[in-house]
């Protein structure tokens, strides 16, 4: 059986959402708090959404150097798969795990809505169930999701097939309606939407589903 | 010695800055017109205990390059303070 860990910092509000959805599809998941120093014998790691560390100075800024980033690091240098969803795609950033950085929207309001996305890339641990092209309906929730990053990042991005997830209707001034990026090897995803809270038609989408079965059924080293 | 530092975040130029710009449109409806180009930063105060204010400086730039600034996003200077 698939073995999730979902890390904890002090401040994250997602982290059952998270541990439920992917139980409900069969993956055995556990907390990890996070002055945890390794992440051994989990084939797959959750960062999840929240205001890890208050978000004080900058979203994810201080959880960076929580322990337990130090065992994420290793974790995906080895190619296991790791998934920073919201807060936790802030913290991948700041911990220089995935480019480019996130800003407050271009509208200056938190936006807590449905946002319909296209799949770009399914060379990545959270996309290789789903087809490209694909619009799946999946809800944000944050102030800080406006992603930025360079002209070089950009194109690096582009060229290695790194941009998982577009927004149809950009919802926060992204650039290039970017929702989801992975590193080059596939094994490290972030996006500010939330799968977790996609997982039945009764809750309004079950889109998220097809992205959580890709990840629990994820093999180490993706690509 | 201990020397009082003061160090500016600032977002690097071409980065958006939509609380800046927020800001100037409000300005001229208050009454206030002729300005341009607001940025928002923010500013963080310190004492530094060094032997010199070179060295201090160097701790200021170092921990700010550090945590206290996104190198990817935003420029940090330090300065000693003003009394």
């Amino acid at each position: 059986m698939t073995r999730i860990g979902v890390v904890v910092f002090p401040g994250s509000n997602c982290e059952y959402d998270a541990l439920a959805a992917v139980s409900s599809l069969g993956a055995e998941a556990e907390f990890v708090w996070h002055t945890a120093a390794h992440l051994d014998g989990f084939d797959g790691v959750i960062l999840p959404g929240g205001f890890a560390h208050g978000d004080y100075l900058r979203p994810g800024a201080l959880a960076r150097f929580s322990p337990v980033m130090e065992a994420v690091a290793a974790f995906a240098r080895q190619g296991g798969a790791v998934l920073g969803i919201c807060n936790g795609f802030q913290v991948l950033t700041e911990a220089g795990l995935l480019p480019g950085a996130l800003q407050k929207n271009s509208g200056l309001t938190f936006l807590c809505q449905p946002t319909t996305l296209i799949v770009e890339s399914t060379a990545s641990v959270l996309t290789q169930g789903a087809d490209r092209g694909q619009e799946l309906v999946i809800p944000i929730n944050h102030f800080s999701g406006s992603f930025t990053c360079d002209d070089e990042t950009l194109a690096s991005l582009v060229a290695h097939d790194q941009i998982v997830l577009r927004y149809k209707d950009n919802p926060n001034g992204s650039r290039d309606d970017i929702a989801g990026i992975s590193n080059p090897e596939g094994n490290v995803v972030g996006l500010m939407p939330h799968p977790e809270r996609a997982m039945s038609t009764l809750l309004g989408s079950a889109d998220g589903r097809v992205l959580l079965e890709s990840f629990v059924g994820a093999p180490v080293g993706a690509r | 010695m201990n020397y009082p530092i003061t160090v500016d975040v600032t977002l690097r130029e071409g980065i958006a800055d939509p609380e800046g710009a927020t800001i100037e449109r409000a300005l001229p409806a208050l009454g206030f017109s002729g300005v341009t180009r607001v940025r928002a930063g923010k500013s963080f105060r310190m004492n530094i205990e060094a032997d010199d204010e070179p060295s201090a400086l160097a701790t200021a730039s170092a921990l700010a390059e550090r945590l206290l600034s996104n190198p990817v996003i935003e420029n940090a200077t330090a300065r000693r303070s003003s009394q």
